[in-house]
């Protein structure tokens, strides 16, 4: 889950992140505590709560004080525009840089996706 | 502990630090500081000074030169700081006759924050058998004690000195899994000392790294994370890739090479990937092996 050459505590940001984007964690729901997500990962709490922070300074989550950390409203359309702006560079580049490898042509790759959206993996 | 060591930030400041032996330097000049309520990995290979640290930090040897202090006093024959450490060593002698029940009953004495609860539920966890002489124990019964015993005296600092020799992969995660679930409700400071660096390296805060009597690495373990990246390709897309910078380590076979190198931003994982190179991330523990064998020369098969 844990993966190497990349800060704790942004994957912890990232999976929570996903968590919203996917409605596990809908807006103003609460988040698991640092302490959790700690013992759930096998992490020290300090990156857990630096991940979490990192949420929190963006205005993804909000503290209640005394309470715990929740969704803020708004959220998830602001993650996803965010990460509207990575799609290209982390995802369609690759695939074509692997594409090229590989001696698939663009309309190979095109015909590739509608065969795949046909079948239902991307609704 | 009084009221003015409570509130400071760090717990142990080690200045200038050197021990002799007679003629062999086990420590030279070394300085390092450890944060309140931490989590850190005291790592080097063995003989390189981690167990003479924690002697001096633990008042069990007298300092050559420099300073050491904990809690913001000196260890040495200090009772009010040594009775705030729990020292859990690999080494550990009990008297003969004695039955682990004998060790966590006679625990409460030494250590005043005492969980007789939580050391029951440790012992069933390792399903340590408690009334057999210590004697008659496994290697990894053992080292069961000391980790009882270690996690159950919540002592404001905590020293564990390759503390599981003998317990297999499950009970190690259980240790580990105690120890984060312990520190998280009962925040303390923790010293680990180990050579299983990847099986730490996520639940560390800050690393400190002794080779051979000097401190080569003293960061926070996230600042680690990602401070070297290996480039694997086709020899002249690798030599022009990793030109000018700091070359860890390096390997080849036929045409085929992979050069450790530093840290590498967004652009230059750009820049890599545009050029056909591969990269993968380096371990903490690999990380600490390159840079603890001194050697930078190209070791591989290709010259």
């Amino acid at each position: 889950m844990i993966e190497e050459g990349k800060p704790i505590f942004m994957q912890i940001a990232e999976q929570i992140e996903n968590d919203i984007i996917e409605r596990r964690l809908p807006e103003e729901a609460q988040v698991p505590s640092t302490n959790e997500f700690a013992a759930f990962h096998r992490i020290n709490p300090a990156t857990a709560g630096k991940g979490v922070n990192l949420l929190v300074d963006d205005g993804i989550l909000y503290k209640k004080r005394g309470i715990g950390m929740f969704v803020a409203a708004g959220a998830r359309d602001r993650l996803i525009a965010r990460r509207h702006e990575g799609f290209r560079d982390e995802y369609l580049r690759p695939l074509l840089a692997e594409a090229a490898k590989l001696g698939i042509d663009a309309a190979t790759l095109t015909d590739m996706i509608t065969i795949e959206t046909s079948e239902g993996v991307i609704p | 502990m009084t009221s003015a060591t409570a509130t400071t930030t760090t717990v142990v400041e080690v200045d200038n630090l050197s021990k002799h032996f007679g003629d062999v330097t086990a420590l030279d000049r070394v300085s390092f500081s450890i944060a309140k309520d931490s989590i850190t990995g005291l790592l080097g290979r063995n003989g390189a000074g981690k167990t003479t640290i924690m002697q001096l930090l633990t008042g069990q040897d007298f300092v050559t030169e420099g300073d050491v202090r904990v809690f913001g006093h000196r260890p040495a024959e200090n009772a009010q700081v040594l009775r705030n450490i729990s020292f859990i060593k690999e080494s550990q002698r009990y008297p003969d006759d004695f039955r682990p029940k004998h060790v966590f009953a006679s625990a409460p004495w030494f250590f005043e924050n005492w969980d007789a609860t939580f050391a029951e539920r440790l012992v069933d966890d390792f399903q340590l058998p408690v009334n057999r002489a210590i004697k008659k124990l496994s290697r990894g019964q053992l080292s069961a004690v000391g980790v009882i015993v270690g996690l159950a005296s919540r002592a404001p600092l905590t020293f564990f000195d390759e503390p599981y020799l003998g317990l297999d992969a499950v009970a190690r995660q259980i240790f580990y899994d105690r120890l984060l679930s312990d520190y998280a409700e009962h925040p303390r400071t923790v010293v680990l000392s180990t050579h299983l660096i990847d099986e730490v390296s996520n639940i560390l805060e800050h690393v400190v790294v002794i080779d051979k009597g000097r401190i080569i690495m003293d960061a926070a373990s996230e600042d680690v994370r990602g401070s070297a990246t290996t480039v694997v390709g086709m020899r002249a897309a690798v030599d022009e890739f990793v030109a000018g910078r700091e070359i860890l380590h390096r390997d080849g076979i036929g045409g085929l090479v992979s050069v450790t190198v530093g840290r590498l931003d967004a652009d230059d994982r750009r820049a890599a990937a545009a050029a056909g190179l591969e990269l993968a991330p380096v371990s903490l523990q690999q990380l600490i092996v390159r840079k603890t064998t001194a050697t930078l020369g190209e070791d591989g098969g290709d010259r």
